[in-house]
């Protein structure tokens, strides 16, 4: 989707401000915010896919004022009310409770034989790779020249608005993975080729405002991209 | 036009208590599962082990090799790798090419040797200029001044592939065990926005 979260590019949002250091949590709600995304996971109400696919459809102001795990909150409860197991009227009345009772304690957990911890345990050092071989041949090469593909879909993709109908070159091959464009929006896995393609900084921004001496490289899979022209 | 209203610190603890207690009491979650996790991320996982990673590379010339034809599996060598690491892909800074990262999408990034990410790393101002001005941007907000002569190559991780900065070691440091040059690595050096420290 043409959304607020498709950032490249982008001019007048303002300064960085980088902190030479912080804490991983900037606040005590964060590290359970951060638990959420595994464990909700777990519990299939999503794919990594269909999460960022939550966070893209957060109202624009929202987006960009907000800070980061509230992007994720937003994502956990828009998968968890579709798939029935979040109630939004619950959450509410809950939430104002836990307002005015900041202290309450949580109810007691039900995982006596500790498999959430031993998930975690698990799936931290292993990953959840999204490579897959369904021995489909790969229609490009490294050195191809290609061009990315105007179509701008309203489901979830990973095709950038700063990189569509630009031409470059391809600098990696890596294997089919999970396509974005079907497993974002509830249509399976349905793997394609993935390819990492370099684009001047020129082709990118035009001769008048590109730095010199630079480029961007962009991840597509093959159905982003046909070959250039000439 | 008005600034939006913006949730306080104390409503987003409270939803977010609100819808842990919906999922602890289906079993789904446990305050057990939260202190683990951040247990791992506050003091298991974090850049110390792309140091580690980078140290090695330096002092032994097969690994290196090893660790930019196959980043997951020389990494898998020293058991670092995982979530948000599956397809690692290490690229390495010379004389004439510097590297930088960003996920100008949403904030993917190698966890399992960088640890989670800064928040500048996530906010919109770094994803929407690191791509457009990479130079500008480095020297203007980071003060990390690199030469117009060197080419600098952004990697925009639009997939799963997790892209991370090796670089140049450090002049002044031949004598140096691992251990000693794997001090030497910061974080910012291996997404690419700042140098490595110097040979004290």
């Amino acid at each position: 989707m043409n959304g607020i979260h498709d950032l490249g590019g982008r001019d007048g949002l303002g300064p960085i401000n980088p902190t030479p250091a912080e804490p991983v949590w900037k606040a005590e709600w964060e590290k359970h915010a951060h638990t959420f995304f595994p464990l909700a996971f777990r519990a299939g109400f999503f794919g990594v896919d269909q999460f960022r696919f939550g966070m893209e459809q957060i109202e624009p102001v929202e987006y960009l004022t907000s800070t980061y795990y509230e992007h994720w909150v937003h994502s956990v409860v828009h998968h968890g009310v579709r798939h029935g197991q979040l109630d939004p009227t619950e959450i509410e009345k809950r939430t104002q409770y836990y307002l005015e009772n900041p202290d309450a304690p949580l109810p007691e957990g039900k995982d006596p034989e500790g498999e959430l911890v031993a998930f975690l345990e698990a799936v931290i050092p292993a990953g959840a790779p999204a490579g897959r071989d369904t021995g489909k041949k790969a229609k490009f090469a490294v050195g191809d020249r290609v061009t990315v593909v105007a179509d701008a879909p309203k489901g979830h993709t990973r095709r950038a608005g700063y990189i569509r109908g630009k031409t470059g070159v391809i600098d990696l091959a890596h294997g089919e993975m999970i396509y974005p464009d079907t497993a974002g929006n509830d249509r399976g896995e349905a793997p394609e080729h993935v390819y990492t393609v370099r684009f001047t900084n020129e082709e990118l921004w035009g001769a008048e405002e590109a730095e010199p001496n630079g480029s961007v490289t962009f991840d597509v899979w093959e159905p982003y991209i046909v070959p250039a022209k000439s | 036009m008005s600034a939006p209203e913006r949730a306080t610190q104390a409503e987003i603890a409270a939803r977010v208590k609100a819808i842990e207690s919906i999922m602890i009491e289906k079993g789904l979650m446990t305050t057990e599962a939260v202190d683990r996790l951040a247990e791992i991320y506050e003091n298991e996982v974090g850049p110390q082990l792309g140091a580690k990673v980078v140290a090695k590379a330096w002092t032994d010339p097969d690994f290196r090799k090893r660790l930019l034809a196959n980043a997951t599996e020389a990494c898998a060598e020293l058991g670092i790798g995982g979530l948000q690491g599956e397809d690692m892909v290490a690229v390495e800074d010379t004389d004439d090419i510097h590297h930088v990262i960003v996920c100008t999408l949403c904030s993917c990034y190698p966890w399992p040797v960088l640890g989670l990410p800064p928040n500048w790393y996530k906010m919109p101002q770094y994803r929407a200029s690191l791509v457009r001005a990479p130079r500008r941007v480095l020297r203007e907000e980071f003060g990390y001044d690199v030469p117009e002569s060197v080419e600098i190559r952004v990697w925009d991780s639009s997939s799963e592939l997790r892209y991370w900065v090796l670089p140049q070691r450090p002049a002044g440091t031949d004598r140096m065990t691992e251990d000693e040059l794997a001090a030497l690595v910061t974080r910012d050096s291996m997404i690419g926005v700042g140098p490595t420290k110097a040979a004290a």
